[in-house]
């Protein structure tokens, strides 16, 4: 197990009129290598949770374990902790500070202390796993980049640290649909090819159905929902009385599906919405 | 002398707007002679990857830049009469992607306030205007309340509040929506609807989001400055390849139609929504 939560409490502001428990009673096991979707509306406690999970914020009451290592207890080092856990934030873009891309990168890895040898392949493997060509934009102003690129080297910023769980927080905000398929399918090939485990915060229902195995949905600082991707997306009422929803084509099986017509409605992608349509209109001229 | 045409709200004519690269300073285009006309009371979507002009576009309508070449004309006032450019920028009001960005006090009810107070509109009418204007976008309630404790849709709805109380005739938004969560983004664009089926606003919206664009009465789709496409959005969202060859996406139902009619079938393809298809199919 590489996360657990153990009867995490969050409390804002305690003790004042702005008193707000924005974390309430969560319990959570992550197992290693697993690849998360957390969904919720905003201010439904995402955000804290993910902060709780680098030791960036204390709970208020509870415990969280890392890789083994008790946030809470004095002996854990919380660089150790924010090594292992890395945390892309929502436009990261802005937290680009150095006159080339490979400083930017480097930053990291320079700070834990490593050899230039090593800070060096760190840097050439973080870039080619984001899709950015080392040769070509090492020596380059981060800042010349289009918006999609300076996400990726912010992500490679966060791979370079080598860390074992990988937290992404709406890292398509903001991009156009091809800016946003291409980081999407960069992500993909992280989660293939690195032993990594990866918490993916989207508003984006299609996004999550495409990538994750496991759905955390939170509301009012709960953990309302907790399940495969499949199930989670086919309580489409649930979500909705959330203020979240599915995606169209999800949707779409389950209205088709309500009109009598004999199909699987738990469908994810628009791949198997074809297969099962597919199948049906044969049948149906079969028939 | 540009004959004046009163169901035109937006008339653009041959229209270029160049800059100098940051990388080597060389001559570039954002817009390439690109001529439009946007009717009064019509819903107007402007599609196009990053970097394919649509801000650019945007920027110029409401006379925050002048074109290189070629005239902007809104409600028939050229953006490059100076005399006229405050009557311009309260004809066509805009709203941008961060709501954060665009609240400058510390109460809703004087946030809205501030356009109509810089345009000397005397305190009576001011205080009409924002009443009415926050009971549109459905935030009388938070009238006194202070903007930076708001969600992001609540934010954007005030912002959308203090650009109404100028009263303009036509209104730009350039992607409202693209840092609200789902419900945040359904509130802005019944917002938008709203504005524009009741108020009888022009609309141009400009967004990523192809279900917004569904919505439209027309949509037009840049690439590289230049209007690749242009029509209903039923006429623009069945040309799937075209569009994804575009770097844009289509409704996940109108690609599932697609790849069938792939396999053989012949189903209509200008289908944009899920009632449409589990009625069709």
């Amino acid at each position: 197990m590489i996360i657990e939560l153990k009867d995490v409490d969050y409390i804002y502001n305690p003790g004042t009129p702005f008193e707000k428990k924005a974390l309430d009673k969560i319990n959570l096991q992550v197992e290693e290598g697993e690849f998360i979707g957390l969904i919720g509306h905003t201010g439904s406690g995402k955000s804290t949770l993910v902060q709780h999970l680098n030791g960036l914020m204390k709970p208020t009451k509870g415990s969280i374990i890392i890789d083994g290592e008790d946030l809470s207890s004095k002996d854990t080092k919380m660089k150790s902790v924010r090594q292992k856990v890395g945390l892309v934030f929502q436009y990261p873009e802005h937290q680009l500070f150095e006159e080339t891309i490979y400083k930017d990168i480097a930053f990291g890895p320079k700070n834990l202390g490593l050899s230039d040898e090593e800070v060096d392949k760190r840097v050439r493997d973080a870039m080619e796993l984001v899709g950015l060509e080392f040769e070509e934009l090492k020596e380059r102003s981060p800042f010349e980049l289009s918006g999609g690129q300076k996400r990726r080297v912010a992500i490679a910023g966060v791979i370079a640290m080598k860390p074992k769980v990988l937290i992404l927080d709406e890292p398509t905000a903001g991009l156009d649909p091809k800016g946003r398929d291409d980081i999407l399918d960069e992500i993909r090939k992280i989660y293939d090819k690195e032993n990594i485990t990866i918490i993916l915060v989207s508003h984006s229902m299609e996004d999550i159905a495409r990538l994750v195995n496991r759905i955390f949905v939170m509301h009012k600082g709960k953990v309302a929902l907790d399940g495969p991707t499949r199930e989670v997306f086919s309580k489409t009422d649930e979500l909705e009385e959330m203020g979240l929803g599915v995606p169209q084509i999800t949707k779409f099986m389950k209205a088709f599906k309500g009109r009598g017509n004999k199909v699987k409605d738990d469908v994810l992608t628009i791949e198997e919405a074809k297969e099962e349509i597919l199948n049906y209109l044969r049948s149906k001229k079969d028939a | 002398m540009i004959e004046k045409n009163n169901n035109i709200m937006i008339d653009i004519q041959n229209v270029s707007y160049e800059y100098s690269s940051y990388i080597d300073e060389s001559i570039q285009l954002a817009v390439k002679d690109l001529s439009l006309q946007i009717e009064r009371g019509e819903f107007f979507v402007v599609l196009g990857h990053n970097g394919s002009g649509k801000s650019t576009l945007a920027k110029m309508i409401n006379g925050l830049i002048l074109p290189s070449k070629g005239d902007v004309l809104v409600n028939g006032m050229n953006t490059r009469d100076e005399d006229k450019i405050w009557d311009i920028r309260s004809t066509a009001g805009m709203v941008f992607q961060n709501p954060d960005n665009q609240i400058v006090a510390t109460i809703v009810e004087e946030d809205v306030a501030f356009g109509p107070e810089n345009l000397g509109v005397p305190p009576a009418e001011i205080r009409k205007r924002v009443d009415d204007a926050l009971e549109v976008v459905e935030m009388t309630d938070y009238k006194s309340h202070a903007p930076h404790l708001l969600s992001g849709g609540q934010k954007q709805r005030v912002a959308i509040a203090g650009i109404l109380a100028m009263e303009p005739d036509c209104i730009i938004f350039d992607e409202p929506t693209a840092m609200l969560d789902p419900s945040g983004r359904l509130e802005v664009m019944e917002t938008i609807k709203k504005l524009n089926e009741e108020k009888n606003k022009t609309i141009i919206l400009i967004t990523h989001y192809m279900d917004e664009a569904v919505e439209a009465d027309r949509v037009m789709v840049l690439n590289e400055g230049e209007a690749v496409m242009l029509g209903t959005p039923k006429e623009i969202f069945k040309q799937v390849e075209k569009l994804k060859s575009l770097g844009l996406d289509v409704p996940q139902v109108t690609e599932l139609v697609y790849e069938l009619n792939k396999e053989g079938y012949n189903i209509k393809d200008d289908i944009l929504s899920v009632e449409e298809l589990v009625d069709t199919l």
